[in-house]
């Protein structure tokens, strides 16, 4: 069996719509990890014990695990408590989870880093604990922590190839749709690569975009 | 939790933890190779030879390891390049891992401070010399952690090759959950592994991390 991309052609829109479930599961789950990292990086520094220690545990668990089986017992380990998700929702669910938990440690990193004073400004202005870590606070770490989560993004969009094994109909599995047709794996795995590589350059401009711009606001 | 279930299957997940670890331990070393050559690529003064690496880095980089595996299993036949499962595995995980370690280890020669350079070659070292007496010895100690940050991102990777039947861990957690339908206590048995196997890594690199320093 030799190679034969001239068939390819004539999958471009199946390809192409499994693009766009790769940009969308990709999406959703950034920012389920983004407001999840945040969540998690602010009870982390700020929760009572009784809060804290369990994160601890649900952070150590995620990021000493690997993503793959952390998706089979999100979509298969629910069912059996009686939770029945489609696979979208435990793709988006798994991917944004375990990426929160990295966002999460990125955030802290950011929030320690921000000047004690600003904390004490803003109590002394009279605003209560709450509006000041929510406000003054976390604002400031977050845009101080762009570029580092931006690189997680990126890891999440080549990470949400493994969705495809919880059957969702994303790039890679519209290529092994296309595969089971035509039988000529090279061609469409290579196929899906480059659209990998062509959404991944997009992204890294958007980010480099938005670096730039925090960096001119500030 | 099903204990009992849990004690009658420990054995074979015990065993699937051995490939685990051949994949994990096979992988270091070639995503070392491909991470020593890479580097070398990216620092030569030859431009083809920068543009290879940069190339290396970037599509590697860029693209999905799952992809990566995929066209090497499914996709090498037809380009006459047969490999087995494993085989695949290990090839396709660390040749991914490589473009990873290339930017760590050139990461850490370009952070040895230039003026070490300067001195060495005054004093009448070549280039070669330079590299190998001067700046390697010092880079090395600053590539140890985080080389340790992209082994552990590996050992999780090992997982993926599950999606080509490979019997590691994750692939028989998988099918014990078929047999079994008792997803939870096979994800606590395979996770609970994983992070043995992390955490004595771990432990590894921040003894060799210490031993460097010491020196």
């Amino acid at each position: 069996m030799g190679l034969d991309f001239t068939i390819v052609p004539s999958y471009f829109t199946l390809l192409l719509i499994g693009s766009g479930w790769t940009i969308a599961i990709t999406a959703a789950a950034a920012v389920l990890s983004f407001v999840a990292g945040i969540l998690l990086a602010v009870i982390a520094l700020y929760g009572p014990a009784l809060l804290r220690y369990p994160f601890r545990l649900f952070a150590w668990l995620f990021m000493g695990t690997p993503l793959l089986l952390q998706l089979f017992l999100i979509y298969f380990g629910l069912i059996q408590i009686g939770i029945d998700l489609p696979a979208f929702v435990a793709g988006v669910i798994g991917l944004g989870l375990h990426f929160a938990v990295y966002n999460s440690d990125i955030i802290q990193a950011g929030i320690v880093a921000v000047d004690r004073g600003q904390y004490e400004g803003a109590r002394t202005l009279g605003l209560s604990r709450v509006q000041t870590i929510a406000r003054i606070v976390v604002p400031q770490a977050v845009r101080s922590v762009i570029p580092p989560i931006g690189n997680n993004m990126i890891a999440l969009l080549k990470d949400s190839a493994l969705v495809s094994v919880i059957g969702v109909t994303e790039l890679t599995l519209t290529a092994q749709l296309a595969i089971s047709k035509t039988f000529h794996p090279f061609e469409f795995y290579l196929a899906a690569a480059a659209c990998y590589y062509l959404i991944n350059l997009v992204l890294e401009a958007g980010l480099r975009h938005i670096e730039r711009r925090i960096q001119l606001a500030r | 939790m099903d204990f009992d279930l849990m004690l009658r299957v420990y054995p074979f997940f015990l065993k699937a933890a051995l490939v685990t670890l051949e994949l994990s331990v096979l992988t270091t070393a070639l995503g070392l190779g491909c991470g020593a050559l890479g580097a070398a690529a990216r620092l030569s003064r030859s431009t083809v030879l920068r543009a290879l690496g940069a190339s290396y880095v970037s599509v590697f980089r860029g693209t999905p390891a799952l992809i990566q595996i995929f066209i090497l299993y499914f996709g090498g036949p037809q380009i006459g390049i047969q490999l087995d499962a494993f085989g695949a595995g290990v090839i396709g995980l660390g040749v991914n891992i490589g473009a990873y370690m290339t930017e760590t280890i050139r990461g850490a020669i370009i952070a040895v401070d230039r003026g070490q350079t300067e001195a060495a070659r005054t004093l009448g070292l070549s280039r070669s010399e330079t590299m190998r007496k001067v700046i390697l010895p010092q880079a090395a100690r600053l590539m140890i952690r985080p080389l340790g940050v992209n082994i552990n991102a590996l050992i999780k990777g090992t997982a993926l090759v599950a999606a080509i039947s490979v019997v590691e861990l994750t692939y028989t957690a998988q099918r014990y959950i078929g047999s079994t339908y008792k997803p939870f206590e096979m994800f606590f048995l395979a996770g609970v592994i994983y992070m043995v196997i992390i955490y004595v890594t771990g432990l590894g690199v921040n003894w060799l991390d210490r031993r460097a320093r010491i020196t």
